[in-house]
């Protein structure tokens, strides 16, 4: 990695973790002002909820749609867990920071990097197919898919060598860069949103109610 | 597209309230709806929706409309919110008349689509705040508007005069009697355990159900009450029109009739969205941080008297019988196991539905839209095709309703689709199958 890199993918770092900061402290001002929100947030029935959408299978809707199930989950789960355990990212922390941590076998990151962009093709494809969802799509919503895909193909291509490696390279961190950025600023913003908002739920339904929410 | 049919249907309250606006007062409306009366929960669903459709499928009208998109709960935000916010509150007359229609009769606010949501957006809430926006515009079906006029003028949602209350109130009292003797139907009495509260079409066109709870009042000895005066209605139309002053006018004066009775607790009749209402868009709107008084649905209250005993079931239902939890009693209070305990005390052949408990399809009527009133009908009993089928899968003949909104709704429902079955409230079977002589 050439050294000019260096001042953009420390603005990455810090645009991610300041701005979802950012997001969640004006969140918490806005959400003062309402009268219902903190007065019903009920650590029990908010994590009861959580955990239930965050088990495969662990709500009716998952269960009514297997295979949807079954791609978003291995989807989410290769997109948060190649780029932290990658090799070419790994040898990064170890050469800037010295900390060293367990990687994963190149062939098995190859493959989660190709499940990711096999799921985005497939979000796509359900968009224009599914007149459901096609009703509600903007641009926006494609280039989210494009944009969420775009380091899991560059960093494929790179570790391929099927470009001089230096242009791979440099397409992959920029498009990593703006991957990392747009997770505060975007729909993406879904990743933090989703705690508070089922946590919300699950406890307007459990504490309040004494009702299920999945 | 949605049905081009419905888009035209004619609605005073609404075509004669969109000749009287301005792009002023439309502009400045919704802007203050958006940012004075919502904050952080809106922001949240409007930035996190990822526009999914998963919450499609949740949704009775999207499901009995063969899949039509338009009927998909995040349409109905798309259609409405989304574009009054991306418009800054610069919308026209027809754009208004549209949100309104979908807002009031094809949403009953039933929050089914929050438990197919992954991210649990209130779909219900954002539909509310359309109708705010509505309601503040003037632009509300005519007929719901009526019964938000009658609750603002009486207090009650049905025009019901103080006289007329007392002797609908005395006439059953004779009724009863004639049923049981000794059974009486006290007024105000203070300290009782127990206030009974309904809705104002009992007084108006089902007074036998007072009649018969005063009956199973006397044969469990209950030490009970109904007060003479305005706060015995505690059905609420105005929440659902959007009218939130007026909705917290009705909950006070149901609240504090009970409180200036010093009762223990209020006991209401078999209604769910008046369940609602006063347990929690009441004293939510009111800033209480509870109400001052327990209170109970009438299936709680049922639930209690047959399980210790205070009610012995005599006489069971024979016919094959299925159940239809409300929205607001199940979703809105996990009643459904309690229910189901009192049905099997009462009938010898129930057959549940499917699906049930807490993922039952709402009635389609309730949420304010029966109350949009005749115009509105074939819409509605359009967009409740899915009920039809899974009443007529269960097979049963009769159909128990402890809520009002879903006894009339499912009564259409069976004319509409006839499926030759009946309705029934829960205090209907009781009368019936309790032992009056010990
Ligand atoms: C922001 C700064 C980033 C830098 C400097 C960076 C750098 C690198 C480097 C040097 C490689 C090795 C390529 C090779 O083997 O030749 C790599 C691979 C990879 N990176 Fe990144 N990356 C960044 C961000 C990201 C992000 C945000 C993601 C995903 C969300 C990502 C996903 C991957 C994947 C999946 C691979 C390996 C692909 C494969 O082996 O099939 N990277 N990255
Ligand atoms: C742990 C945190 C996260 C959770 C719980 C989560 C949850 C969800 C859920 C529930 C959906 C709805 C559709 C589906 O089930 O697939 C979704 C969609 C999506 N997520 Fe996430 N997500 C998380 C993190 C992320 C991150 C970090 C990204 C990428 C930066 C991402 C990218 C996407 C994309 C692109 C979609 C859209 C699919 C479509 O177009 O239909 N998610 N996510
Ligand atoms: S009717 Fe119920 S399921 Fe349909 S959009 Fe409204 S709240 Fe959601
Ligand atoms: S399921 Fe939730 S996130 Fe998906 S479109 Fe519906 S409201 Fe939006």
């Amino acid at each position: 990695m050439e050294s000019y890199w260096i001042p953009f993918v420390w603005l990455a770092f810090v645009g991610l973790l300041g701005g979802t900061a950012f997001k969640i402290v004006q969140m918490g001002r806005l959400a003062s002002r309402e009268k219902t929100v903190f007065p019903t947030l009920d650590a029990k029935h908010g994590a009861r909820s959580v955990l239930h959408w965050l088990l495969p299978f662990g709500t009716r809707n998952m269960r009514l749609r297997p295979f949807f199930t079954v791609v978003s989950f291995a989807f989410h789960a290769c997109l948060l867990i190649t780029p932290l355990f990658v090799m070419g990212h790994a040898v990064l922390w170890q050469q800037s920071w010295g900390i060293s941590w367990w990687s994963l076998p190149a062939p098995v990151a190859d493959f989660m990097s190709l499940v990711v962009v096999a799921g985005g093709l497939f979000f796509i494809l359900r968009r224009i197919a599914a007149p459901q969802v096609r009703n509600v799509t903007t641009w926006s919503d494609y280039a989210i898919v494009l944009l969420v895909i775009a380091p899991f193909v560059t960093g494929f291509v790179a570790h391929q060598g099927w470009l001089p490696s230096k242009h791979a390279i440099a397409l992959h961190i920029a498009s990593g860069i703006a991957w990392l950025l747009a997770i505060p600023f975007t729909r993406l913003a879904h990743m933090f949103w989703f705690v508070f908002s089922r946590a919300y739920m699950g406890s307007e339904f459990g504490a309040v109610r004494n009702a299920r929410d999945w | 597209m949605s049905d081009p049919t419905d888009m035209m249907i004619a609605d005073a309250g609404i075509d004669e309230g969109i000749k009287k606006l301005t792009p002023e007062r439309i502009e400045q409306t919704i802007r203050h709806v958006l940012d004075n009366e919502s904050a952080a929960r809106m922001k949240v669903y409007l930035e996190t929706c990822v526009h999914c459709g998963l919450c499609a499928e949740a949704c009775h009208t999207y499901n009995s409309r063969d899949r039509d998109p338009d009927y998909a709960p995040v349409a109905k935000v798309k259609n409405t919110l989304w574009e009054m916010v991306k418009r800054k509150g610069k919308v026209d007359g027809p754009f208004l008349k549209n949100a309104a229609r979908i807002a009031f009769t094809e949403c009953g606010a039933c929050r089914r689509c929050s438990m197919y949501c992954p991210f649990g957006i209130d779909i219900a809430y954002q539909i509310m705040t359309v109708r705010r926006i509505c309601s503040l515009l003037g632009l509300v079906p005519q007929y719901l508007q009526d019964t938000t006029n009658s609750h603002a003028v009486t207090s009650n949602q049905m025009w019901v005069q103080p006289d007329d209350w007392i002797d609908t109130l005395m006439w059953q009292e004779e009724e009863a009697m004639s049923e049981l003797s000794g059974a009486r139907i006290p007024l105000d009495k203070e300290g009782a355990d127990v206030f009974y509260s309904v809705i104002a079409p009992e007084p108006k066109i089902l007074a036998q159900l007072i009649g018969n709870m005063a009956v199973i009042m006397k044969a469990a000895n209950i030490d009970w009450t109904m007060p003479s005066a305005d706060g015995w209605d505690n059905s609420n139309m105005a929440m659902y029109s959007g009218d939130f002053e007026v909705m917290g006018r009705v909950e006070r004066a149901h609240w504090e009739r009970a409180a200036q009775l010093r009762v223990k607790r209020i006991v209401m009749g078999e209604c769910g969205h008046a369940y609602r209402g006063a347990v929690y868009d009441g004293p939510k709107w009111l800033a209480w941080k509870q109400p001052p008084i327990p209170m109970v649905h009438a299936v709680e209250f049922y639930y209690e008297l047959i399980k210790s005993g205070k009610l012995v079931i005599k006489r069971k239902i024979e016919e094959p019988v299925t159940v239809q939890d409300p929205c607001n009693i199940v979703r809105g209070r996990g009643l459904h196991d309690k229910l189901r305990y009192v049905i099997k005390a009462l009938c010898e052949d129930f057959r549940d539905m499917e699906p049930r408990h807490e993922h039952n399809y709402c009635c389609a009527a309730g949420g304010g839209v029966i109350n949009c009133g005749p115009p509105w009908k074939l819409s509605r009993m359009k967009s409740i095709r899915c009920k039809a089928d899974q009443l007529a899968a269960t097979k049963a003949s009769l159909i128990i309703t402890p809520c009002h909104n879903c006894h009339s709704g499912i009564e259409d429902i069976i004319g509409h689709y006839k499926l030759g079955m009946h309705v029934k409230f829960i205090n209907e079977l009781l009368v019936k199958a309790i032992d009056l002589e010990s």
